[in-house]
């Protein structure tokens, strides 16, 4: 496992150049947003601006602070790590905590900048919407949530962020419940990634059975020095992985993601690509060592299988969308899984930097759909086209991104996924990881397949002629602003992590810090055939999409018959609803119905009839017996209680008396005794 | 002082106030009565409290509690009497017989 060495001390080795102010004043961040969340919750519509006002005034500081924060550390502040104990009980403590260091610090300006950008997209987006002030109340809660997952210091906490960041995304995927298929798919969105989650529960039980602590720090040093080790171990970070396949949306739990595009654009962009699906990778990355050591690295096995799987199979589902929302979230799965992947093969830092270009880029794209969407009123591609004359600035930051989506020189897209590709060669080469060929070989056909779903969705919306209704308007300046915003960046972001000189990979890890993983293999054939792939891939695209004006036809072409397997999702949606739901729900309740009518409905009409017949003989018992005695009892009472009620005479002070002769006669018994 | 001074003289009022609830007709003179009852076990509470010393914080602490409570009870009572004033222009206690059988 040469490359491998990790650091023994993470924390302890830094070296801290100088005190720093900010990141111990990380708690604010989270805590901002949630206080606008419970403001324009009790007081949002008479807020300035129905809400948003609080909104974006805590994010914008929040941002701010996060911004300075990472300034800090980068500049040789320490990493800041506290807490204080909530309780005890026996061995186990619970702990409030903040763990502010390298991995957080990105995330915290990661997260704020997109949910600054978002909110201020979404006051055009959404400025005449019934529920707009909840809509900014479920924002800052998310965002609040999102931010506390990344700050938790110990695992306990994380899961609280963690069904946060969920119970606000089945807030917004659902935002416009009045029809059916937003709530139903506010629901599986939440049950499915409930699936995964009871899997993240039993993982943290595992883990402090094995390690007797929550505290991430502690349970990582653990597992560095060898002091936790075993099956149980191995079992403990495939059950945290779990939860990472749920929230990540990776195969197979990824069905919730596309339907979560129900909600409105905006809340695509901040938490169905941007933010809270990259939970899973947050977890795995802040678990790494937990995932690297265990049975000599099976998890990241795993890992990278599911994530080989998961990029090829969401990749060519993009590729037969309509829907331009549910392209974005498929390639959004399929980005995902290339961090996953790049995690897998030992690239801890090509993964995240991954993390942090898509983050840019494809919030970038959600907004420009949106912008789009606007527009056109559908979310159909077969309802735009043209649009490059209509929205001009839409366009251009529109294809900024797909460039980046795509792995074009030199947008930000380009460098991350080169690193991850480079970086399963190496481990291929080097042989650290067996399943890193499987993954290397699928990223690269993935790459291609980007690049084509990429293009065919550009020249479906924005060449050829208009076919939508109306007449199509380049949206306000509220939402294009934040779409320029995104565009600059995507352009400037991926030269942070350029080969060698990029300064990304000191923003990971500290100074002193020893790195995890290794470097990937940098040579320039790969990002040539990468790269060139891509524009033949453009050509291929062009030629199909554009020439032939979308006469070609997947279905009849000779794969048509893989066409009907990709358009029905691959069955996983069929063999859920068939396979679990349905002989879980309809057998079960015909069993339940024919047990009713059969057996419960015989047992009491039997009893029924027993009942009758001994009635009947207790009727007349009770007619002459009993009957008897409770006229006899209830006269003697009505004859008794006709000279008691004398004594209730109505006058206080009568009453009185006799409480004064009692208290008397008391004293009296007393004073004998 | 001795205590037993203090308990005469508590004696005294309670047995004044007990006469009050029970002859009086008037509805406020009764209420008075209660206060003076009410006053009277605050008497025997502090004469306790004093004499044990330390030991008797309590005792001055319940009296607080029962001077306290007297002023919620009257203040409850006084608007009941009120209320019966302006429903049957009388505050006579024998008249007051509704709730009986």
């Amino acid at each position: 496992m040469n490359g491998l060495v990790l650091a023994a001390d993470a924390i302890e080795g830094v070296e801290v150049t100088r005190a720093g102010l900010f990141p111990d004043l990380m708690w604010l961040v989270p805590l901002l947003p949630a206080l606008s969340f419970l403001a324009i919750l009790f007081f949002g519509k008479k807020l300035p601006g129905k809400g948003h006002s609080a909104g974006l005034a805590a994010i914008s500081v929040a941002f701010v602070l996060s911004l300075a924060g990472f300034i800090d550390l980068v500049t040789g502040a320490g990493p800041v790590e506290k807490h204080w104990v909530w309780f005890e009980l026996d061995t186990l403590e619970l702990t409030f905590g903040m763990n502010y260091d390298f991995l957080t610090g990105l995330m915290f300006v990661v997260v704020t900048f997109v949910s600054l950008l978002v909110q201020i997209y979404s006051t055009g987006y959404m400025h005449d919407d019934e529920r707009y002030s909840w809509f900014y109340a479920a924002l800052s809660l998310f965002t609040a949530s999102m931010l506390l997952l990344v700050i938790a210091d110990n695992l306990i906490m994380m899961l609280v962020g963690w069904e946060g960041v969920g119970v606000c995304s089945y807030f917004l995927i659902g935002h416009y419940w009045e029809e059916k298929p937003n709530s139903s798919a506010a629901i599986k969105a939440f049950i499915t990634t409930r699936i995964g989650d009871v899997g993240f529960m039993f993982g943290i039980f595992a883990l402090f059975v094995i390690a007797g602590t929550f505290n991430i720090t502690e349970i990582n040093h653990l597992a560095e020095e060898g002091e936790i080790a075993g099956t149980s171990l191995t079992i403990a970070a495939l059950l945290l992985f779990c939860g990472a396949i749920g929230k990540s949306a990776q195969f197979p739990l990824h069905v919730w993601l596309p339907d979560a595009m129900a909600g409105p654009t905006p809340v695509s962009a901040l938490i169905h690509a941007a933010t809270m699906v990259v939970a899973g990778i947050y977890l795995v990355a802040r678990m790494y060592p937990v995932f690297e050591f265990a049975g000599d690295g099976i998890p990241l096995e795993v890992v990278g299988v599911i994530a080989a799987i998961t990029m090829l199979i969401a990749a060519f589902l993009a590729l037969i969308q309509d829907d331009i929302k549910r392209v974005l979230a498929y390639s959004t799965i399929s980005q995902l899984a290339y961090m996953f992947a790049g995690l897998a093969v030992g690239v801890f830092t090509a993964g995240i930097f991954h993390l942090f270009t898509h983050a840019f880029f494809k919030a970038l794209l959600f907004l420009g759909a949106g912008s789009v969407i606007h527009a056109v009123h559908s979310n159909n591609m077969s309802d735009m086209g043209g649009l490059r004359k209509y929205m001009p600035a839409t366009f251009k930051t529109y294809i900024i991104g797909s460039l980046a989506l795509a792995g074009i020189f030199p947008f930000a897209g380009f460098f991350s996924k080169d690193e991850i590709i480079g970086g399963a060669l190496r481990a291929g080469i080097d042989g650290t990881r067996s399943t890193a060929w499987l993954v290397f070989g699928s990223a690269l056909l993935t790459a291609f397949i980007t690049a084509l779903y990429t293009a065919r969705m550009c020249i479906k919306t924005f060449w050829g002629e208009y076919r939508g209704h109306g007449e199509p308007h380049e949206s306000p300046n509220s939402m294009t602003s934040p779409l320029w915003t995104l565009a600059g960046l995507t352009l400037v972001v991926g030269f942070l992590g350029f080969p060698v000189i990029g300064p990304f990979k000191y923003w990971i890890f500290a100074e002193g810090e020893v790195a995890h993983g290794f470097e990937p293999l940098y040579n320039v054939v790969l990002p040539v055939v990468t790269v060139g792939a891509a524009l033949f891939t453009f050509f291929l695209a062009y030629k199909w999409f554009y020439r032939d004006e979308w006469k070609f036809d997947f279905r009849k072409s000779s794969f048509g018959w893989l066409y009907g397997f990709a358009e029905r999702k691959y069955y996983l949606d069929d063999l859920y609803l068939g396979g679990i739901v349905k002989p879980i729900q309809y057998p079960l309740a015909a069993a339940a119905y024919w047990a009713n009518q059969h057996i419960i409905d015989g047992i009491v009409n039997g009893t029924a009839r027993g009942t009758l017949g001994a009635a009947t003989g207790t009727y007349m018992a009770d007619q002459n017996v009993v009957d008897f005695g409770v006229n006899g009892a209830a006269g003697l009472t009505n004859f008794s209680g006709g000279l008691l009620r004398y004594i209730q005479s109505g006058n206080v002070q009568r009453y009185a008396a006799v409480l004064f002769a009692g208290i008397a006669i008391f004293v009296a018994v007393f004073a004998v005794a | 002082m001795p205590v037993a001074y203090f308990l005469v003289l508590s004696a005294f009022l309670f047995s004044i106030g007990v006469y009050g609830v029970l002859a009086r007709q008037h509805a406020v003179l009764v209420l008075l009565s209660v206060e003076l009852m009410l006053n009277a076990v605050n008497i025997n509470l502090v004469a306790f409290s004093a004499m044990l010393g330390d030991a008797g914080v309590p005792g001055q602490v319940f009296a607080l509690f029962v001077i306290a409570v007297a002023a919620a009870e009257v203040g409850v009572g006084l608007a009941i009497v009120i209320l019966i004033y302006r429903n049957r222009q009388s505050v006579d206690v024998e008249e007051m017989s509704l709730m009986k059988w």
